[in-house]
């Protein structure tokens, strides 16, 4: 027996439901027919009955577990350990009352398939379906229906599929298709763990079958890596020199010497070797708490996102659009700083818009609300103030959710539907593939920086028309390149007839191309180590996004010329003196050590 | 992946989360097999290094072969070691066993107060000088706000309801009723300056997972909990004038397991050796709210 209970799978499964539907009633069923109640405990229960001249049910020996403190094994409420000859079960009872839903969420989201309770009496309410949608948001794919108290409508198949047909229009309107309903009555055990002699009409499983049939879901595993960088330890007791990066595997599998990419910083490296505690590993899968080294002394930082070179990669972008179920006492409302949690990733944002809010009783949606109430669940649209690495949850739903923090409380949840700035973020993507394929040189910048005497650097001079730009260009070029400096003007215009010269130049209608090709020419002069100075009409900071984008973590200085200004400068002038200006920016670079 | 393994994982990580979320963190070691499950757990995050103190409250009423084990251990595996007692109700009596107090009052003040002394810095702690290999009084009295703790859930009703990431608030006092929503593997980690925190990496964990995990990665435990020729054995380990052994005969892990799975004690509670539970109805749940692990 012992080796073959050792390899039991485990299944955490939660029992949902409107108040008084009967899950306790049929917990309580499960837990005497699979003969797991401490010795003695079911007899005890039926005499305080008997003592206390009140039927015996089954939902009192949930409350005398409940109530249990001091003898017999507690089984409480909220988490009851049972097993069959095919495994472990864990079942999480989750309170009814809406003014628990976070204990709901909290007890549903540990779970891997649920049971939803309706009184088959009373019919849906509107708890019922505010549970579905929960549950269909936290990810939980195998739901069952159980339509209880079957005894109160005369075992009747009628009432039994008018549920039936009510609840599956709603769930499949979530996504949920493949879902079965099961006639139980949890007072005299139809269904539950035995057929039903009652309902003849049905020929499905019963409430133990259900369980049995449930699926561990190992997708995870043939799946492009995914994983949260967790920590970077560098443990220096006992002579340890190792870099360990620790995370938990969410999706697929890692192997030493593979080529990796870290979003969204955009760096990359190889792995070097799979670290584990008295044990070397060569590759390591999905649910794994790890570690292991780069072949690249990388400063690599909490949060990021770690994906393989020859697969595919999260998406990084500052705005998103998700839906959220908010739990705070203070509604959530447009402009407001909060702190979002992915993965390992933490970062404020702001709602911009609030879509619409949804009427979880009626289904109906109100695009007019313009804040959300504790219990409500809306479409909205988040600026975050730093990129995220993230995918859209339907892909990797570990990297697709969200919880919202505010005034230190986990506020609520979320998930990401989609991302507006497509643009920007595939542009992250190519500039990643850039990376990950970029030949290296046997010359490092720290090199160059060391014969040169100065870092590289990219100043943007912009304005206006006619502000003067070019002129304070040349000016600025002659004096560094007079004091030693390794310096190169370049203007819009040696681009937009050379490298540009397949697209059209006119208007506005080419724009974004046209930077993003100046940016990844400035990108590759960057790399000589040099000081670049380039000058481009009336910078936006669309345009700024996208030179920080492809250049990455080169220094970057912007000089605005003219009152009107349409982007964040580090410099702005009103004034056209050419060798004030120049003098400006040389004190800048001198006060960010870019220069001496 | 096997039950054990997915119970090791996850642990694990949250054990990670916590050494990379807080300052101050330390992890209460009671010398049972819980807690010493706990302490392999971190030698396995964090690849074999032990990256907080652990910390003991002496009772003084120990089963003398808890402290050898707890210093054995100590010293083999290097770790910062630290124990406190409530030094004042020991001097002045007041203690269940002198017959001066009951039951739970005697846990309150040696277990409740000197834990919550211990880990404020104004009771007294020692700490293990690994060079002299004895304890000394630690000078060092800043407060520990993080506290890693191996309950596990099916122990007892009250434990059952808890999180992984479980607030106190100054006085640490635990508010059943308003606790943190946990989901997506996103624990509560930003708290209000004050704020107490307690971390279960065991709270999925049950009294057999226990065992078979000690079997499956051969860690070493106290052998009270191990008939030594005498047919009685310690399930639960605790202070001596409350926690009385079982009447057994399992000579190993292996017999253990066998007793649990399919044995006498498949179906009776793994405290049901313990007095301090039997009193006041719900003591365990009175006493946690007020502080107790």
């Amino acid at each position: 027996m012992g080796e073959k209970l050792k390899n039991k799978d485990s299944l955490q499964i939660v029992f949902a439901g409107h108040v008084d539907h009967g899950k306790s009633t049929i917990i309580g069923r499960l837990l005497v027919d699979t003969d797991s109640l401490p010795t003695g405990k079911l007899e005890f229960v039926k005499k305080m009955c008997q003592n206390n001249s009140k039927p015996f049910e089954y939902a009192f020996l949930l409350d005398a577990l409940k109530e249990e403190q001091s003898q017999g094994i507690t089984i409480d409420s909220s988490r009851c350990f049972f097993e069959t000859d095919k495994r472990r079960y864990i079942i999480i009872d989750a309170p009814g009352h809406i003014e628990f839903l976070r204990n709901m969420v909290t007890g549903a989201s540990r779970a891997s398939a649920a049971f939803i309770v309706i009184d088959a009496h009373e019919g849906v309410m509107e708890n019922s379906k505010r549970h579905g949608y929960l549950l269909a948001m936290l990810g939980i794919k195998q739901i069952n229906v159980l339509v209880n108290k079957m005894d109160l409508v005369s075992f009747s198949e009628t009432d039994f599929l008018k549920i039936k047909e009510n609840y599956s229009e709603f769930l499949n309107s979530l996504s949920i298709s493949d879902i079965s309903f099961i006639p139980v009555s949890g007072f005299y055990g139809d269904n539950v763990s035995q057929k039903s002699l009652n309902m003849s009409w049905y020929d499905g499983k019963t409430v133990l079958e259900a369980l049995e049939s449930f699926e561990i879901n190992d997708e995870v595993i043939d799946s492009d890596f995914r994983m949260s960088v967790q920590d970077v330890y560098k443990f220096t007791g006992k002579g340890d020199e190792r870099r360990i990066i620790a995370g938990m595997v969410d999706y697929g599998m890692l192997s030493v010497g593979d080529e990796i990419l870290f979003s969204p910083s955009g760096k990359k490296s190889k792995v070097k070797s799979i670290e584990n505690f008295e044990r070397e590993e060569y590759s390591v899968k999905a649910g794994y708490s790890v570690g292991f080294t780069l072949y690249d002394q990388l400063y690599i930082k909490r949060g990021e996102i770690i994906s393989k070179k020859n697969e595919t990669h999260p998406i990084c972008s500052k705005k998103l659009i998700a839906n959220i179920f908010w739990m705070g006492k203070e509604r959530l409302v447009i402009g407001k700083d909060y702190i979002l949690k992915l993965g390992t990733q933490k970062t404020v944002f702001q709602i911009e818009e609030i879509l619409f809010v949804m009427n979880t009783a009626e289904l109906s949606t109100d695009q007019y609300k313009k804040e959300i109430d504790q219990n409500e669940i809306g479409r909205v649209v988040l600026v975050l103030k730093n990129i995220l690495a993230f995918e859209i949850s339907d892909k990797f739903p570990n990297f697709g959710r969200f919880v919202v923090v505010d005034d230190y409380e986990i506020c609520g949840g979320g998930i990401i539907i989609d991302y507006p700035d497509k643009e920007i973020s595939q542009l992250r993507e190519n500039v990643n593939l850039r990376n990950l394929n970029w030949i290296n040189n046997s010359v490092s910048s720290e090199m160059r920086c060391e014969k040169y005497g100065h870092k590289s650097c990219l100043i943007i001079i912009s304005g206006k028309k006619g502000s003067g730009r070019k002129k304070i260009a040349r000016l600025l070029e002659t004096e560094l390149f007079s004091s030693d400096k390794i310096v190169f003007y370049m203007g819009m215009g040696n681009i937009v007839y050379g490298v540009d010269a397949d697209i059209k130049c006119s208007g506005n209608e080419n724009r974004k191309e046209h930077i993003r090709r100046l940016s990844e020419v400035c990108n590759l002069m960057l790399q000589t180590g040099l000081i670049l100075i380039v000058t481009i009409q009336e910078i936006e900071c669309s345009d700024l996004e996208i030179f920080d984008q492809v250049i990455g973590e080169h220094n970057r200085l912007t000089v605005w010329l003219g009152s009107e200004y349409s982007c964040n400068a580090d410099l702005k002038f009103d004034v056209s003196n050419s060798e004030y200006i120049s003098d400006e920016i040389i004190n800048l670079l001198q006060s960010r050590s870019i220069i001496n | 992946m096997d039950h054990l393994s997915e119970l090791e994982n996850k642990s694990i990580f949250i054990l990670r989360e916590a050494y990379s979320q807080f300052k101050n963190l330390v992890m209460l070691w009671s010398i049972g097999k819980d807690s010493t499950v706990l302490l392999w757990l971190t030698r396995k995050a964090f690849f074999g290094h032990i990256p907080f103190p652990l910390v003991h409250i002496d009772t003084n009423h120990k089963i003398p072969e808890m402290i050898e084990f707890r210093d054995k251990l100590t010293l083999e595996l290097g770790i910062n070691m630290v124990y406190g007692e409530n030094s004042e109700a020991l001097l002045k009596k007041e203690t269940f066993p002198d017959g001066n107090i009951s039951r739970i009052d005697c846990c309150k003040k040696l277990k409740t107060e000197a834990l919550k002394n211990t880990l404020s810095g104004k009771g007294i702690r020692y700490r293990m000088n690994h060079q002299s290999k004895k304890y000394e009084i630690d000078n060092d009295n800043e407060p520990f706000t993080g506290i890693i703790l191996g309950i596990r859930s099916d122990e007892e009703g009250s434990r059952s309801k808890e999180r992984y990431f479980s607030p106190r608030d100054k006085e640490n006092d635990w508010h059943i009723e308003n606790q943190p929503p946990e989901f997506w593997n996103q624990f509560k980690t930003d708290f209000k300056p004050g704020t107490h925190l307690r971390i279960h990496p065991l709270l999925d964990w049950t009294e057999l997972d226990i065992w078979r995990y000690i079997e499956r990665e051969s860690i070493p435990v106290v052998s009270l909990y191990f008939d030594n020729g005498f047919g009685k054995r310690y399930r639960s380990l605790g202070c001596a004038p409350c926690t009385k052994p079982v009447d057994s005969d399992a000579k190993n892990v292996g017999d253990i397991i066998l007793e649990l799975e399919s044995g006498k004690f498949s179906k009776i509670a793994e405290r049901s050796g313990r007095d301090q539970d039997k009193e006041d109805g719900g003591g365990l749940e009175t006493l946690r709210r007020e502080g107790y692990m």
